[in-house]
């Protein structure tokens, strides 16, 4: 994945808020993953428009820190080889 | 406070819900999982009564659903059943052997928003798979397969794996992949219900079980990134028990066709316990409060060798159903387990699977008047 792809969730995949798990997770066949809050902001801007750019400096914003570069390449490219995500070339 | 009256504070949701929509089933497979005695269960929820299951589950939390059976698809609801599930926020998967489906009730399923299809098959040649399931169905499965793709769903195939279609293995990955298969389970027979009467016939041997191992990994490595391959090993080969459906009561509730609740799917054939029912009680008080929920919960039914095992709280001493089938004691310690008093009934049954030798007793299919003969 590069900087400029745009990753989504892949279809048959949903993420969705779970009130009684108090939690964002992820929904796919058969299996569930209860998200931390990380994952989930990540993953909640994971919309198909968004470049991996524009996902990293608009979560440097949201949370007020820099430097979150490498985290959150790493983890989008955890999610891609998982399956949770497709990257579409921008 | 003593283990069996845990209080709800401690009891996590039912995450996961499996709906058996009916028992009834056009196929009649060797291993199938229902209960012996299926024929005697008549009285089918109706369709509001299953909505009304649905509404009160997922204000517990539950979230997956599974739509299972049976034939699910024998009821002409699971349309109505699929769009109150999507509307209420369930991710809600279709377990099917494909009769019933056509190419309308699969575009309004997928109008409704069903999230997925999983769809089983019994072997890789039409021979092979319409003498297991005693039916002639092989073609119509590629079918439904064609359509289910057609509409955009991921393919998930399911396979259940034993002594007589486990050489076939190669075939059976290679027809799924031809398929486009994006997620491959194939499920070693765990012996419950038909499949335990059935077990000499099917009981792989430990050469044949190597073998399929093999295969199967080749093929992982081969489809990494494409195809996902599920291999579920038959647990009569480990030497630790399974933690049975994530532990009884803690993730998993099941509703069976006449509304009977159950923490696993085979729990209903465990003796003197009862069994609440959604037509009698919301599914509140069963989840937290019912005697049949709350009797494996947590550690204090243990017996030794669970009871002070380091394992018990990694394998919950193991299924419930498996310790009444072979030690005729549903809080015994699952005799999978190397430690279990009982083990030797477990030891036994693999010596007779590694010999080249035709079962006495004749293969039982899953049928209403061998149900009938066998309850």
């Amino acid at each position: 994945m590069t900087q400029a792809d745009r990753p989504s969730i892949r279809p048959g995949i949903r993420l969705q808020w779970e009130a009684v798990q108090n939690a964002y997770v992820l929904l796919y066949p058969e299996g569930m993953v209860k998200l931390n809050t990380s994952a989930a902001e990540i993953l909640r801007r994971c919309d198909g428009l968004r470049s991996v750019d524009e996902i990293v400096s608009d979560l440097e914003s949201a949370f007020n820190r820099n430097g979150l570069q490498p985290e959150i390449e790493h983890f989008l490219q955890l999610a891609r080889a998982q399956g949770w995500l497709s990257a579409a070339q921008s | 406070m003593s283990a069996a009256v845990a209080t709800s504070q401690a009891i996590g949701p039912p995450l996961w819900l499996l709906l058996e929509l009916t028992y009834r089933c056009p196929l009649q497979c060797v291993f199938c999982y229902n209960p012996i005695d299926f024929a005697k269960v008549e009285d089918e929820l109706t369709t509001d009564e299953w909505l009304r299951v649905l509404r009160e589950a997922r204000a517990l939390g539950s979230v997956q659903l599974g739509l299972s059976g049976g034939e699910p698809l024998l009821r002409d609801d699971v349309e109505a059943i699929a769009d109150e599930a999507h509307r209420l926020g369930y991710y809600t998967n279709l377990i099917t052997s494909g009769v019933g489906l056509t190419r309308e009730r699969l575009s309004e399923l997928r109008r409704v928003g069903l999230d997925h299809i999983q769809l089983s098959f019994q072997d890789s040649t039409r021979e092979m798979n319409d003498f297991l399931s005693h039916t002639r169905t092989f073609e119509l499965k590629n079918r439904c397969a064609q359509w289910i793709k057609e509409h955009g769903y991921p393919m998930v195939v399911n396979c259940v794996i034993h002594r007589l279609n486990i050489d076939h293995l190669d075939s059976i990955i290679d027809m799924a992949v031809r398929m486009g298969a994006d997620y491959l389970e194939l499920a070693n027979t765990q012996y419950y219900s038909w499949a335990h009467m059935n077990r000499e016939h099917l009981l792989p041997s430990r050469e044949q079980l190597q073998r399929a191992e093999q295969t199967m990994l080749a093929w992982r490595e081969r489809m990494k990134g494409k195809m996902k391959i599920i291999f579920v090993v038959p647990d009569y080969y480990e030497q630790r028990p399974k933690r049975c459906v994530n532990g009884w009561g803690t993730t998993l509730a099941t509703i069976a066709p006449d509304g009977t609740a159950l923490p696993c799917h085979t729990a209903r054939m465990l003796p003197g316990l009862s069994f609440p029912n959604v037509r009698h009680s919301s599914l509140r008080e069963i989840w937290f409060e019912s005697e049949g929920f709350n009797r494996f919960r947590g550690y204090g039914w243990m017996k030794e060798p669970c009871a002070s095992c380091e394992e018990r709280e990694k394998d919950l001493g193991g299924c419930r159903c498996q310790a009444y089938l072979l030690a005729h004691d549903a809080a015994a310690a699952d005799p999978v387990c190397s430690k279990s008093p009982h083990h030797g009934v477990v030891v036994a049954a693999l010596e007779r699977a590694q010999q080249s030798r035709v079962p006495e007793a004749p293969l039982v299919f899953r049928r209403r008047e061998s149900s009938l003969t066998h309850s």
